[in-house]
């Protein structure tokens, strides 16, 4: 009961901690995604210069841990003259990492969708962004939305990181109460509790979302 | 400039090789433990299986070091950064690597296993040479990956003061304020040790391939 009473005390300085790390979640998942539909869209670009641009993003993106992307900007920026909070900070980071990764599923759907589609929009007379908008990027999207939520959850886990440049999210929190009462094992057990049983939450949100999505393809 | 970063930064290379492939290989060998256990007839020993490997999925990486580095030592177990980030990143591999061979296992048709009986093997010998051998072609791609995901993963324990890659290249931002230059050399260093290790998996990947006559 002692570690009860513990972790009920430590609940109200996690909390905002832990409100920071969804902030930057939602933050990363809102710039990431539509970075990550441009990259895709402009990795299929006929504009040979436009592939090149998102062959770089997307392979820097996903090929450097996102530690290091961290850290790259962290310590990059300021030399660069533009001084920004760490949260900014995180979340441009972390925009890249979901756009890199959240590009490769975006493609993904793009392809799944028949050529044929396409046709059938262009002699509806629904050309370029139109036909793109109304006609195949609904279809991708479907297909799509199931990686692309299990990508949100894989962030909502990588916010935790936005702590080795001292924003004050859940892991920051935590270490901050381990380092004032030594009681590191306690406090890190809660932690891993709050950020296990959210995840639990978001991937049995995106199970819904998947058997919603895949109703249309379930005859009687 | 460039040859002093890269000089200094890449004497973390060898414990960033170190952590992963040890991680991987221990992680690995819990993973065949689990995998078993996953599939064992008593319910209870499935239920554990089971719910080790989603606990340990749902927590992130940085919160399962730091659990181990500075929780485990009160219960005066002392551990070196070192052994910890390798014991937090194979429990981490554990699960994830579990996973892949359940993947790869259920890629085998009943008729192998029907057949091998059929033909009066015994458990073990149908594991070990009908089983196995093809389960791990089809999950040898994805074992690459994933290593190479956790060779990222690896950047962490710089985070617990382990001297690998991302750590030299934290030192060398402060002293020289290259911040820029240092994690695009650590950076480049990560790319490159990822395109060698999907090479050799390739290479490996088509000589089973030849080997079994697929391809």
């Amino acid at each position: 009961m002692d570690v009860i009473t513990q972790w009920l005390d430590w609940l109200p300085s996690l909390g905002p901690g832990l409100l920071v790390s969804l902030q930057l979640t939602g933050l990363s998942l809102l710039f990431g995604f539509p970075l990550g539909l441009l990259f895709a869209v402009m990795a299929s670009a006929k504009l040979l210069p436009l592939q090149w641009v998102s062959f770089f993003f997307v392979e820097i993106g996903r090929g450097l841990p996102a530690l290091v992307l961290l850290y790259l900007m962290y310590f990059s920026l300021p030399d660069a003259g533009i001084t920004l909070t760490s949260f900014t900070t995180a979340v441009i980071a972390l925009s890249w990492n979901t756009g890199a990764y959240a590009s490769e599923y975006f493609r993904a759907g793009l392809a799944a969708v028949p050529l044929g589609q396409k046709e059938a929009a262009l002699t509806s007379g629904l050309r370029g962004w139109t036909g793109f908008r109304m006609i195949i990027l609904p279809q991708a999207l479907r297909i799509s939305t199931p990686p692309l939520a299990g990508l949100a959850v894989l962030i909502f886990q990588g916010s935790a990181l936005a702590f080795v440049i001292a924003v004050p999210e859940l892991m920051s929190k935590a270490f901050e109460i381990g380092s004032i009462t030594f009681e590191y094992l306690s406090v890190y057990v809660l932690t891993a509790v709050i950020y296990g049983s959210l995840t639990l939450v978001f991937l049995g949100l995106v199970r819904v979302l998947e058997m919603r999505l895949g109703r249309h393809l379930q005859r009687n | 400039m460039i040859t002093q970063l890269l000089s200094s930064i890449a004497q973390g290379v060898g414990l960033t090789l170190y952590v992963t492939a040890a991680s991987l290989v221990i992680g690995g060998l819990i993973g065949l433990v689990l995998v078993g256990a996953a599939r064992s007839p008593v319910a209870i020993i499935r239920g554990i299986a089971t719910l080790y490997i989603n606990i340990v999925r749902v927590i992130p990486p940085i919160t399962w070091l730091f659990l181990i580095y500075f929780g485990l030592p009160q219960f005066a177990l002392k551990l070196t950064t070192i052994q910890a980030a390798i014991i937090g990143f194979s429990i981490i591999a554990s699960a994830f690597m579990a996973e892949i061979y359940r993947s790869g296992l259920l890629s085998i048709p009943d008729g192998q296993r029907e057949a091998a009986h059929a033909l009066g093997l015994s458990a073990v010998t149908t594991v070990g040479h009908i089983i196995t051998p093809q389960a791990f072609r089809v999950a040898l791609p994805a074992i690459a990956t994933y290593g190479i995901g956790l060779l990222k993963d690896s950047a962490l324990a710089s985070t617990i003061g382990v001297r690998e890659i991302t750590y030299y290249a934290q030192q060398s931002a402060k002293q020289t304020h290259e911040g820029l230059l240092s994690f695009v050399v650590a950076g480049v260093l990560y790319i490159a040790i990822s395109l060698v290790v999907a090479l050799i998996a390739r290479r490996v990947d088509l000589t089973l391939r030849r080997k079994i006559g697929v391809a």
